[in-house]
């Protein structure tokens, strides 16, 4: 919950949950295509040593699950593009990269069958507290 | 989970990630402080608003961060690059405080240590989901 203490006057603590929302939601499904893309094209650093950095960017760019992902990335640019013209920088950036993490530690586990053990699940704890305590 | 450590070189990138975003970010916070407020009424004023020099920065850093992002997840789980480059977190607070002259409260302060101290959790653990063959082998 955003607190009125953290915001500009006039904004509505619903309007900018809502802003940080949708820059989350959407941030989540491209960093979660964009992942299962790379994973899918291999180690990058193997793949210059061997084909060069033109060889990188062509398996790269002949991904199609990468455009997926790209595109609700750009969608989520503009979200934050939107956010950062209402809110300040230093809530706005934080609490959306935050409370991503949180919903991509879920996504990574369900979609990428990432093992999300004790450690990152105790991680994802620490920074909701701590985008609780950036809203004050 | 396999115990996958990184080399510097991988450092290094995760490193470049952490600090090209925040920078990024930054520059469009300046570039968008200095336009009028935009309603959802014309949203192709966003799509204007990437020309604006400080928008135009910050989008050239925002691509950097991109290219070492995707390095990073060819070699890392999601759920491992994302909280190891969360200490940018803290030097976005510092820009904002001392480049935009944000107020940052103690609470806020705390906030983003308590992030960093989760960062620093994950960053102690294995990088990579080692997955399994039909076999199971790895």
């Amino acid at each position: 919950m955003i607190v009125p203490a953290a915001l500009p006057v006039g904004m509505s603590p619903w309007a900018a949950a809502g802003m940080i929302g949708t820059v989350a939601i959407t941030s989540t499904i491209g960093e979660v295509m964009t992942a299962a893309a790379m994973k899918s094209i291999g180690d990058l650093d193997e793949i210059r040593a061997v084909s060069g950095l033109k060889g990188a960017i062509r398996a790269v760019l002949t991904c199609p699950l990468f455009f997926g992902g790209v595109s609700f990335l750009a969608l989520a640019f503009f979200a934050l593009l939107f956010a950062l013209n209402h809110l300040n920088l230093s809530l706005a950036a934080p609490a959306s990269a935050s409370l991503t993490l949180v919903t991509n530690a879920i996504a990574a586990k369900l979609f990428l069958k990432e093992n999300v053990d004790r450690r990152r699940w105790t991680a994802a704890v620490l920074v909701c507290v701590g985008v609780y305590l950036l809203a004050h | 989970m396999a115990q996958h450590r990184l080399e510097f070189g991988q450092y290094v990138i995760l490193a470049l990630v952490a600090i090209c975003a925040p920078l990024g970010d930054s520059c469009l916070a300046r570039g968008m402080s200095q336009l009028p407020p935009i309603s959802l009424e014309h949203p192709l004023l966003l799509v204007g608003a990437v020309f604006h020099p400080w928008i135009a920065a910050g989008i050239l850093m925002l691509i950097a961060f991109f290219a070492c992002y995707l390095t990073a997840l060819s070699w890392a789980d999601l759920t491992y690059v994302l909280p190891t480059t969360a200490f940018g977190y803290v030097l976005i607070a510092l820009l904002g405080r001392f480049w935009l002259h944000e107020e940052i409260s103690l609470y806020r302060w705390a906030g983003i240590l308590l992030i960093t101290l989760g960062v620093g959790f994950v960053a102690q653990g294995p990088s990579l989901t080692e997955k399994l063959d039909a076999e199971g082998q790895r």
